[in-house]
Order: C-alpha cells, then sequence, then structure tokens
C-alpha cells in the first residue's frame, strides 16, 4: 500500500522587494509526481534550494500545495479540516537540535506531541518510556536538554515523534549540524525504527553517504524529481549527478574513475568492502 | 558554565515545602501578604514572624538566600523608615532645627521596615522552594478561571516556559557573538556608559535576528507536533494535590484566622 501519494505537486511563492512590491514568483516545486510505499526507506538527495525540503513539508501540511494533491495514509491536505489530525500520521525532525525542543525536561518534551493529542495522562507515561527506550535514552529522561550533545538532543526529537506512534517520520536534513559520531548515532536510529517498526522514513539529506543504505533514493533538481531508483541505479549516474553540482560516495567516485581509465569494475559500488571485493576479483 | 545556569533563584534541596504543590506556595505567598496588612502592632507581627521562621525552618533553603532579596529593597527599605520618622505628626521627642521625631513616628517606621522585610522573605520564600517550571504550570492552573474574560491564561504560560527554555540557549548565543565581535576588534570594556550602550548595538543585532530565527523555528516544530493550543490538551505530570497539600492549607488557613483575629481583638 502506498503511504504518501504525491500528484503533479507544485508549490510556488511569491518574492517581495524592500518595498514589498512582488519581485517575482518562485516555483519552488515542478510537477513532482512521486509514490511511497508503506514501510520503506526513502532518502531524498539535492543541493540547496533544490525544492527538497518544500516537498517533504507538504506531506505533513506544513505547506500546502499551489497546483496538484498530496495524499498521506489516505487523507488529502488540501481537503483536511483540522490538520493536526492529519499531523500525527507524519512526524518531522528538523535540522536544528535546539530549535525543536520546547520543554526544560526530557520526558517532558517527549510527552510534548501525545498532550496535543490528548493522550490521556496514564497512557502518556508508557508511550514516553517506550519511546525513549526506542532511542536508547532512558537514562536521560529527568535530565535537561541542554546538556545534551547535538546526536542526543535529535534522538530526543525522534523519540518525541515516536511517542505520537506516527505511521511516518519526515527528516529534514536531521544531521546537518551535527558531528560524525552525532551523525551515525542518528542514522543508525532511524534505520532501526525502519526495520522494527516498519515505519516509513522519508530521509532529506545531503551527505551522500546517508543515503547507500536506503530502498529508494531520489534526486531533486530545480524543483524537479530528476533521478528514482535504488542506491544502486543512482548512484551509478556519475555524470549526471555532477550535473546538478552533487557528488557520489567517494568509492563511488573513485571506481567510476578508475572503470573509465579501462578497470572492468561494476557500476554502482556504494562500500569500500564492495570495492576491495571487485578488486580482488580483477587480481584472479 | 553557562550551561548550568540556574533561573531565577531557585535553592535546590528536598524539603517539604519543596515538595508541595505550586498552587498551595501561591496561594501561601498572597494570604501571606495580605495577613501582613491586616495585622498591626508587635504582637501581630511576632505572630506573622513566627509562622515565616517556621516555613523558613521546613524549607531548609539556608537564611543568607533571604537575606540576598533583600540587599535590593535596601533603598526602599531606609527611604521608607526615614519619611516615617520625620513626617508622621505626634507626641514629639526629639527637635533639631526644622526636624521633629515623634513617638508614633518611631513607632510606625519600625512597623513599616518589619512588613517589607516579611513581604520580601515571604514571597522570596516561594521563589526559592519552587522551579520556575512548577511556578508556571501552578500560574496555569489557579489562573484558569480567567479564561472566562478571554484572558489566553495557556498560552501565556505556554510562552513563559518556552522563554524559560530558551533563556540559557540565547545567554551561550550572546556568548558566541560577543566572541566572535571582540576577534574583529569590537571593544566592549572601555569607555563611559553611553559608550558601553553603543557597543552593545553590533551585539543585539544578531541576537535579534538569531531570536527570531529560532522562533520561526520552534513554531514550525511545534506545528508538526500537533500543537493546537490548550484546547484538549493533556499534561504529563498533572498537578494534583496530595494529603500534605491540604494540611498545608489547613496550617495555612490556621495561620490567616489567627491573624484576622488577632488584629480584631487587639486595639
Amino acid at each position: 500500500m502506498n503511504i504518501i501519494e504525491i500528484l503533479h505537486l507544485i508549490h510556488e511563492y511569491k518574492e517581495y522587494d524592500e518595498n514589498e512590491t512582488e519581485t517575482e514568483t518562485v516555483r519552488a516545486i515542478d510537477d513532482v509526481t512521486l509514490s511511497i510505499e508503506e514501510g520503506s526507506f526513502v532518502t531524498v538527495l539535492g543541493h540547496n534550494g533544490s525544492g527538497k525540503s518544500t516537498l517533504a513539508k507538504h506531506v505533513n501540511a506544513l505547506l500546502l500545495p499551489t497546483g496538484g494533491t498530496v495524499v498521506l495514509c489516505g487523507q488529502d491536505t488540501l481537503k483536511t479540516g483540522e490538520l493536526w489530525q492529519l499531523r500525527k500520521n507524519a512526524g518531522m525532525v528538523f535540522q536544528n537540535p535546539d530549535n525543536q525542543i520546547i520543554a526544560s525536561v526530557v520526558e517532558e518534551d517527549v510527552a510534548f506531541g501525545p498532550e496535543n493529542l490528548g493522550v490521556p495522562t496514564e497512557k502518556l507515561e508508557h508511550r514516553v518510556e517506550r519511546a525513549l527506550e526506542k532511542v536508547g535514552m532512558t537514562a536521560f529522561r529527568m535530565n535537561s536538554p541542554n546538556r545534551l550533545s547535538g546526536g542526543q538532543k535529535q534522538r530526543i526529537a525522534i523519540a518525541g515523534m515516536l511517542a505520537m506512534k506516527p505511521k511516518v517520520i519526515l527528516m529534514d536534513e536531521p544531521t546537518a549540524m551535527l558531528d560524525p559520531v552525532g551523525r551515525k548515532e542518528v542514522i543508525e536510529t532511524v534505520h532501526e525504527l525502519n526495520r522494527e517498526e516498519g515505519i516509513t522514513i522519508l530521509l532529506i539529506t545531503h551527505y551522500m553517504e546517508e543515503a547507500v543504505d536506503a530502498d529508494r533514493v531520489i534526486v531533486m533538481d530545480g524543483g524537479r524529481l530528476i533521478m528514482d531508483g535504488t542506491p544502486r541505479e543512482v548512484f551509478s549516474r556519475v555524470e549526471e549527478l555532477k550535473e546538478c553540482r552533487m557528488t557520489v560516495p567517494q568509492v563511488t567516485e573513485l571506481a567510476f574513475e578508475l572503470k573509465k581509465e579501462g578497470l572492468p569494475l561494476p557500476d554502482g559500488i556504494l562500500t569500500t568492502e564492495e570495492f576491495a571485493e571487485a578488486l580482488m576479483k580483477l587480481r584472479t | 558554565m553557562i550551561r548550568d545556569i540556574t533561573i531565577g533563584q531557585y535553592y535546590d534541596t528536598d524539603s517539604v515545602i519543596h515538595r508541595l504543590d505550586p498552587r498551595v506556595k501561591l496561594a501561601f505567598t498572597l494570604l501571606y501578604i495580605i495577613s501582613l496588612f491586616i495585622g498591626h502592632g508587635p504582637v501581630c507581627y511576632a505572630y506573622a514572624a513566627a509562622f515565616l521562621v517556621l516555613v523558613i525552618v521546613l524549607s531548609k533553603v539556608p537564611v543568607r538566600f533571604m537575606v540576598k532579596g533583600l540587599r535590593g529593597m535596601l533603598v526602599i527599605l531606609i527611604i521608607s523608615a526615614l519619611f516615617n520618622v520625620f513626617l508622621v505628626q505626634g507626641e514629639i521627642i526629639f527637635r533639631w532645627w526644622i526636624f521633629s521625631i515623634s513617638k508614633e513616628g518611631v513607632r510606625t517606621a519600625v512597623l513599616m521596615v518589619v512588613r517589607l522585610v516579611f513581604l520580601v522573605i515571604g514571597s522570596s520564600l516561594m521563589t526559592l522552594t519552587t522551579t520556575p517550571n512548577d511556578l508556571t504550570d501552578g500560574l496555569e492552573r489557579s489562573l484558569r478561571f480567567l479564561k472566562v474574560i478571554r484572558i489566553p491564561v495557556h498560552e501565556i504560560a505556554m510562552m513563559m516556559s518556552i522563554a524559560l527554555r530558551f533563556i540559557p540557549i540565547l545567554i551561550e548565543e550572546v556568548n558566541k557573538i560577543m566572541k566572535a565581535q571582540i576577534a574583529r576588534g569590537a571593544d566592549f570594556e572601555s569607555g563611559g556608559l553611553v559608550k558601553k550602550a553603543k557597543a552593545m548595538v553590533p551585539l543585539l543585532i544578531p541576537l535579534f535576528v538569531s531570536a527570531f530565527r529560532r522562533a520561526s523555528d520552534l513554531a514550525l516544530a511545534m506545528e508538526a507536533r500537533c500543537y493546537h493550543g490548550g484546547e484538549g490538551r493533556t499534561k504529563l505530570h498533572p498537578l494534583t494535590y496530595q494529603k500534605r497539600d491540604f494540611l498545608a492549607y489547613a496550617v495555612l488557613l490556621l495561620y490567616f484566622g489567627g491573624m484576622i483575629a488577632m488584629a480584631a481583638v487587639l486595639p
């Protein structure tokens, strides 16, 4: 079943100059059609200004389409009166960990979502406990979020989503402000949730390495969807990716360059292990 | 160090008073202040003092923390004492040039100072024993009735708790901006008051820009988490009265009743 169904989505906004006169209409998303299967892990790649964040914000109705339709869990975002009813199905984790934590105590922040949904107090306790357990942050339950590392804060933000029991989690560049350790923490947590809880993940990022383990990779440029396929399919199109100012994972690029020089290597090598294996095969 | 900052003057320890429901402590502050104005004469104030000492001892907060609050009040205390001493008419006990001191003047001055001191200590007891978050919660619950006259109590409480969460973050940000400006030759140290104030401008502008950006991000994050005002919201830890809270109310009312009786009986 498709949990997200996007049909000919167009999003335009108007730009104003200092005198508040309209200067131009910017088309941030230009005719995107996309359906995402329940339980899949999809990575959206794209350069700054490619429209990838805008796309994600349409899924949980933070933005509404100028044209076309977005359907989440069978609900059309344009036709749903109370948008918060719809948003409980799709949690969203943002880039800046500090700017999305609302309460001064970890457990109260995790409870914020379900509190808004009106979950009774007896059940809240359990939900918070379980959500913190899932992201491995139970020990920090009573802490102040100010003392946590970036990666830990993002895991708290993820727990805050989990407590709402969403079907989809949208991740809007959740690792952009983290150090490598924090990045790994967050990405591993998200993969685990996808595997164990069957939550559909839409990960928006510009780190190619984070796309390697996804079920599906979507590449956006200039508001359009330009590539869509498995990581292997997408990353074997090195030249095209470079054209839209994107880099492929280092090892993929190395393999690509070697192949261009005449080494008989397979297309779309994604990991160092894979590359080493392919090289070993060449020797024999 | 900045990360450990405590907002307000909360003194962290475990005592009966700390564990009381914040609503009880709000009621205490209010009734205690009223009682100070009902009471007159040394007996009433001795009674108020005894009650205050009892609460201070129960709260386990060191007395020097209470005195700290008084230091800021010193000027007001001195001024009000002087006015009373010199301006209250009555039986004159001392006269020099145009100044005269009356017996009644001294009496009112002393009582006035005592009243103010008790008032400050009494209300700082609440902030010393209640975390800002509990205080916000307590205010939200006890002022809920104001919703009838369309005062957005929930929204104000939410703003207060968000402000509390962001104060340390913004302080950190100020330090960061300050260092960045110092690295580029800005001078925040030298010069007079005007020059120092002017030096703050390049600090405040980036701070405001970033605060607005944070606010916009936070609003989005709150919406994504289904925030839609106080309607139908539940709480992880709702305020519920325990046995000790009712007991505290009883003690408080007893004290208050005692004060009224005393004020009525004594001349």
